[in-house]
């Protein structure tokens, strides 16, 4: 984990030089801008296509963490047993789709703007929370369970204080995968008029300006990276407190 | 006092049990033994309704179990099961402290409790209070286990094979420690077991299953001696009976006046200690001592005429 320590700081600051100070870039991005034309995307400013980014993800991915673990939650009950391959087909139906194809259909219904955006990336990111919630919440230990109901709480004091805390750390692996397939694929929402930092790639590739591709896909990576890797540690923290 | 009355749990057309009456005295640690499949576990699970039984009914001083909200009756009835089933993610003291905070104790009242019965289990509270149980040793984590049973006071306290998981130097202490704490504490337990060995040292009862069916109820030294079933003998182990016999009487019970020499045995020692003793050393009598002081003597041949005398 030596590499973490430097690389974690490095990371962080490229990322926030790329956000708040783009204009640092222009020689190193100057190269793959054509001849004569703009190195740097001056429509809009970084930052707030970055928070406009980050907004979308965590309203989508909020949206789908709710939905899912409830869902979860129902299918794992004895009286929820039955709507589990339902359940299952659902999600996995949102996974299949592609998410412009999403886009496409939710346009007229929702026009342009965010709105189909939220849509695509809350059907796909489904899937990956609720798998995991539910693998977490039926490999319980056994123990545990069962002494949870021997010394008396009740079936919601079960949930609360028992299974939803012990489940945690496999689920919120299902909300880290759902969360950096969401960041990559909310550029695409751009194509519909969000404001994400895919507007900076679409423009570069409209404008064949490798430079504004290069800017655009530089900063939804190294969110991707960071926002990963945090939740990573978070996970890890969580499972040593267990004691794996 | 806990009674068990005509209590039968079907499964399909099999009687995991089969109609079992036993009573249940206050104060007292009953053990039921059995192998697997005998309904041992399942006869434990109705009485705090974690199965519901088929028929019959259970009666803790003189209310029916059925009348109580299960997770409600669980709460005043203690249950501590092999592998302890502790709460990883909560501390030792929020695991000792789950029943009380369920009964909304106020917080300085758990956590003296949880500071007496560390205190009690031998574990120093300022040093365990918040290790999280995978911090701990097995033989500590079955303490903790046992402790937050214990943490209510409750009227009855369950065990299903608690010393199931522990290797055998462990489980010997655990089973001691067992013993001391329900004397202290004057509480009431009925514990599962396979073992007819942890049967016999610990129970003041013991009830053996076989089939579902209830074939003995009696105190060890009566099973031991006139065991009422062939499967009953067959668990004892006809070998054995002798020795296990002397285990439960102690050398108090047979000092007699007189000196010998070697190395003193304490009057509390049991009797299969003493014989060992006496073996090893190679000395027909030994000196008995009461609190440090020479008393009396045991000799090899006052032993022999207690490990016959049953018949």
């Amino acid at each position: 984990m030596k590499i973490g320590l430097i690389l974690r700081p490095v990371l962080i600051a490229l990322l926030l030089a790329l956000v708040l100070r783009p204009d640092w870039f222009v020689p190193i991005f100057a190269p793959f801008a054509p001849a004569g034309g703009p190195v740097i995307y001056q429509r809009a400013s970084m930052l707030s296509l970055s928070l406009s980014h980050l907004g979308i993800v965590a309203l989508a991915s909020a949206a789908a963490t709710i939905v899912a673990v409830m869902l979860a939650i129902l299918v794992t009950r004895p009286a929820g047993a039955a709507f589990r391959p339902l359940s299952r087909t659902i999600t996995n139906m949102g996974q299949t789709f592609p998410p412009v194809a999403v886009l496409a259909l939710a346009v007229p219904a929702l026009g342009f703007g965010a709105g189909p955006t939220l849509v695509a990336l809350f059907l796909y990111g489904l899937l990956p929370i609720f798998e995991n919630a539910v693998t977490a919440l039926t490999n319980l230990p056994r123990a545990t369970m069962e002494a949870a109901r021997g010394i008396g709480l009740s079936r919601w004091q079960r949930l609360l204080r028992v299974e939803l805390p012990l489940a945690l750390p496999v689920t919120l692996t299902g909300i880290r995968l759902s969360i950096v397939i969401a960041l990559g694929t909310a550029t695409i929402g751009s194509t519909v008029a969000a404001r994400t930092l895919g507007e900076v790639i679409i423009a570069g590739l409209l404008t064949n300006n490798t430079a504004y591709v290069l800017q655009g896909g530089l900063i939804v990576g190294l969110f991707a990276v960071l926002i990963y890797d945090a939740l990573v540690q978070l996970e890890a923290y969580l499972l040593g407190r267990m004691g794996g | 006092m806990i009674e068990i009355d005509q209590i039968t749990k079907t499964y399909g057309t099999v009687n995991a049990v089969d109609a079992v009456s036993m009573t249940v005295e206050t104060g007292s640690i009953t053990v039921i033994v059995g192998t697997s499949g005998s309904g041992k576990t399942t006869l434990l699970r109705m009485i705090n309704r974690l199965e519901e039984p088929t028929s019959g009914e259970v009666r803790i001083n003189g209310t029916s179990t059925s009348t109580v909200k299960p997770h409600l009756l669980r709460r005043r009835i203690g249950y501590a099961i092999q592998g302890h089933g502790l709460f990883p993610h909560h501390t030792v003291a929020r695991n000792i402290g789950a029943v009380p905070e369920l009964l909304k104790w106020s917080r300085d009242e758990i956590n003296a409790r949880v500071d007496e019965l560390l205190a009690l289990f031998s574990m120093d509270p300022a040093e365990f209070r918040d290790r999280f149980p995978a911090e701990l040793s097995g033989g500590q984590q079955q303490r903790v286990g046992v402790a937050r049973a214990l943490a209510s006071r409750p009227d009855l306290l369950l065990m299903d094979e608690p010393f199931g998981a522990l290797d055998p130097i462990i489980r010997t202490r655990a089973q001691e420690d067992l013993r001391h704490i329900q004397r202290k504490l004057g509480s009431t337990i009925m514990l599962v077991t396979h073992d007819m060995e942890e049967a016999i040292s610990l129970g003041d009862r013991v009830a053996v299953m076989d089939g579902g069916k209830l074939v003995q109820y009696a105190p060890p030294a009566e099973i031991i001696s006139r065991p009422a079933t062939d499967f009953v003998a067959n668990m004892v182990g006809d070998v054995e009976r002798p020795l296990r016999l002397l285990s439960l009487i102690s050398v108090a019970e047979i000092i007699e006046p007189g000196e010998a020499d070697g190395e003193a045995l304490p009057e509390t020692a049991s009797l299969r200690d003493a014989l060992s003793a006496c073996l090893w050393t190679g000395c027909d009598a030994l000196p008995a001592t009461r609190g440090g002081t020479v008393v009396g003597r045991v000799t090899l041949k006052a032993i022999r005429a207690r490990a016959g005398a049953h018949e």
